[in-house]
């Protein structure tokens, strides 16, 4: 019987399908090297946010990119997470920093359900609307009523204090490593909920609505998860944004061009994809700096911010509709294909 | 009640001037099915680029000439480059790429003219006219007149011209119309460049009103709610459901805001169209679409 020689062989090819060495890579780069040798700014100015907005892409990826529904109100979410996650740390401070984050995600999640609702009646641009107005309505709301910033003048909420079983987390390596992890948790998580039957119900809800429903797939019920789930990623982003990057937010720091650099992360970095979140917030994060750098030297500070920030806007428009053009999968589809072509060099496909 | 009228008076004057922001949508959104984000930022441009040949000492009439020709001119580029190389492409891909645009467009508006803001004055008073003990305000009135000539001009243009004729054939069926030989491109050019000239008129009334400023390109945010109550294809919907969000925004402020904290404008609107969404998916005066598999 062959059936011996393949338990043989399977634990193995499932440990490699599970960990290509990349990935495994990545993580001793992550966790092992770049905490040592990392510096403050790096840590604190670049990696944090950067994998802070990775995680909120993803959020806003599993709605737009994996169940196709458009939302401008990513940032309202966020702000939410936030909040949430200031109140459990404010007024039950026994709960503990990853309860209080998991609460915050839980509470933005229902936000994102109650907003989500009309999804079962609209669609399309319609529904996008709904988004909006969850935005505007948030923003209004951490503005308005002083009990969620605790009735501070200044309207800003800032984390009474970041630890974890004793450790303290407010230093740059500490706050690195408590969004690393948590990024990392809940990308697998992701990975594997798209993954699953309730991945591949989205999608099918994404390519075509009608057609879902026609093979027996409870669209609205799908849709209204779908939301939920996205909220609960940008909450918890959100809750990160505020806490481990910012130190102290309002509710400005989560207006509506929050909203749409979380969008153009995922259009840059491709729709429908896991990777593509990560790719696309390193593009967003590095190129601003870029930018200023390459104004630096070639115009050598001739050029005053105001121009240079007009100039990075236009920069990002013409990348923005280039990749809807050329790449409308964005820049995950563009380095695998270059892989693909490496790999064939020097012949061409 | 005469400060309940003059409430509800003001408010439905002002909702005209969102109706002039909604107009600009509709057009595009029913000629490609286009939803043009970026018709805030083409209002900005068109209000800066004739605030700032004003300012350079250009009569009125001309300044107003040649912004007409530079939103035409904007069109012709923005269907060459943006438009044709996406026909055929799914409408949220198009909207995201009029997102790319609106930044592109504010980014050159502020880059090219300055971003400080700028008075712009068109001649008209703001002096409150009194009839039957209920103040109005002479610009408001004045706008609102600017938006009814505009509305008929568009009507005569849509129902009586060929253009017209074969912009409605495009919007109704654009496969149909391509097999009849229409030029669909000719049709988009025609349809950014006239709604570039609403936003200029758009862009006009507001910018008297408040400055010429980047926050204009956020008016763009105004109109989408009046866009859900009209429906995205109706030009009589975009005027009623801006009557309603004006007049209704106005009243909540005044009524409802005290009980709840105040400054409910920026989100009032939203709920509203939701509330109408319920109960009307496709807007007052929309097509409802049917889906086949």
């Amino acid at each position: 019987m062959s059936v011996p020689v393949m338990s043989e062989t399977a634990p193995w090819v499932l440990i490699e399908r599970r960990l290509p060495w990349p990935l495994l890579g990545l993580l001793v780069l992550a966790f092992g090297v770049v905490p040592l040798v990392g510096n403050d700014y790096w840590l604190s100015a670049i990696l944090i946010p950067f994998l802070v907005l990775s995680l909120a892409g993803l959020g806003l990826n599993l709605l737009t990119g994996y169940t196709g529904q458009t939302s401008v109100g990513a940032a309202g979410f966020m702000a939410v997470g936030a909040f949430a996650t200031y109140g459990f740390l404010l007024r039950l401070p026994e709960v503990g920093l990853p309860l209080a984050l998991l609460g915050g995600g839980i509470i933005s999640g229902l936000v994102g359900l109650l907003f989500g609702l009309p999804s079962s009646r609209i669609k399309g641009f319609y529904l996008m609307v709904t988004t909006l107005a969850a935005q505007f309505f948030l923003e209004w709301l951490f503005v308005k009523f002083p009990w969620f910033y605790n009735y501070g003048s200044s309207g800003t909420i800032s984390a009474p204090n970041l630890s974890l079983l004793g450790y303290d987390l407010n230093t740059p390596v500490g706050r690195y490593l408590l969004t690393l992890v948590t990024v990392l948790l809940l990308t697998w998580v992701a990975r594997n909920l798209v993954n699953s039957q309730t991945g591949r119900n989205w999608m099918a809800i994404r390519d075509m609505d009608t057609a879902a429903a026609v093979i027996g797939i409870p669209v609205a019920r799908y849709k209204r998860l779908a939301f939920a789930v996205s909220s609960f990623y940008l909450g918890i982003a959100g809750a990160l944004w505020a806490f481990a990057y910012l130190g102290t937010a309002s509710a400005g720091s989560f207006d509506i061009n929050r909203s749409f650099q979380i969008l153009f992360i995922i259009i840059i970095g491709g729709m429908g994809s896991i990777a593509g979140n990560f790719v696309g917030a390193a593009f967003i994060c590095l190129l601003p700096i870029l930018l200023s750098h390459l104004g630096q030297a070639l115009l050598g500070g001739a050029v005053d911010a105001g121009q240079l920030q007009n100039l990075q806007k236009i920069i990002f428009g013409v990348l923005i509709i280039l990749f809807l053009i050329k790449e409308p999968e964005g820049l995950i589809r563009l380095l695998s294909n270059t892989r693909e072509r490496l790999r064939h060099w020097p012949l061409r496909f | 009640m005469a400060f309940f009228l003059e409430t509800l008076i003001g408010g439905l004057l002002a909702g005209t001037l969102y109706s002039l922001v909604a107009i600009g949508f509709v057009l595009i959104y029913k000629a490609s099915g286009v939803f043009n984000f970026a018709q805030g930022s083409m209002l900005l441009f068109a209000a800066l680029t004739f605030v700032s040949l004003h300012d350079q000492g250009v009569p009125f009439a001309l300044a107003l000439l040649l912004t007409v020709g530079v939103m035409v001119i904007g069109a012709l580029l923005i269907e060459r480059l943006v438009l044709r190389p996406l026909v055929n492409r799914s409408q949220i891909t198009l909207f995201m790429a009029t997102l790319g645009l609106s930044f592109i467009i504010e980014g050159l508006a502020q880059g090219l003219m300055g971003s400080q803001v700028r008075a712009l004055d068109l001649g008209i008073d703001d002096v409150p006219l009194f009839v039957h003990g209920v103040m109005l305000s002479q610009f408001d009135l004045i706008a609102a007149g600017a938006a009814v000539v505009l509305v008929v001009v568009l009507a005569l243009l849509f129902n009586k011209t060929r253009i017209g004729v074969s912009l409605r054939a495009v919007a109704d069926d654009t496969t149909a119309a391509l097999s009849i030989g229409i030029n669909l491109n000719r049709i988009w050019q025609i349809v950014w460049a006239v709604a570039g000239c609403v936003g200029l008129v758009a862009g006009l009334l507001w910018g008297a009103r408040q400055g010429v400023q980047f926050s204009l390109s956020l008016v763009v945010l105004k109109a989408l709610p009046v866009l859900i109550i009209g429906g995205f294809t109706s030009i009589g919907g975009a005027i009623v459901g801006g009557l309603i969000v004006g007049a209704s925004e106005n009243l909540a402020e005044v009524y409802i805001g005290p009980l709840i904290g105040g400054g409910i404008t920026p989100w009032f609107a939203y709920v509203l169209a939701l509330a109408f969404l319920y109960i009307r998916p496709a807007g007052l005066f929309g097509e409802r679409a049917i889906e086949r598999v």
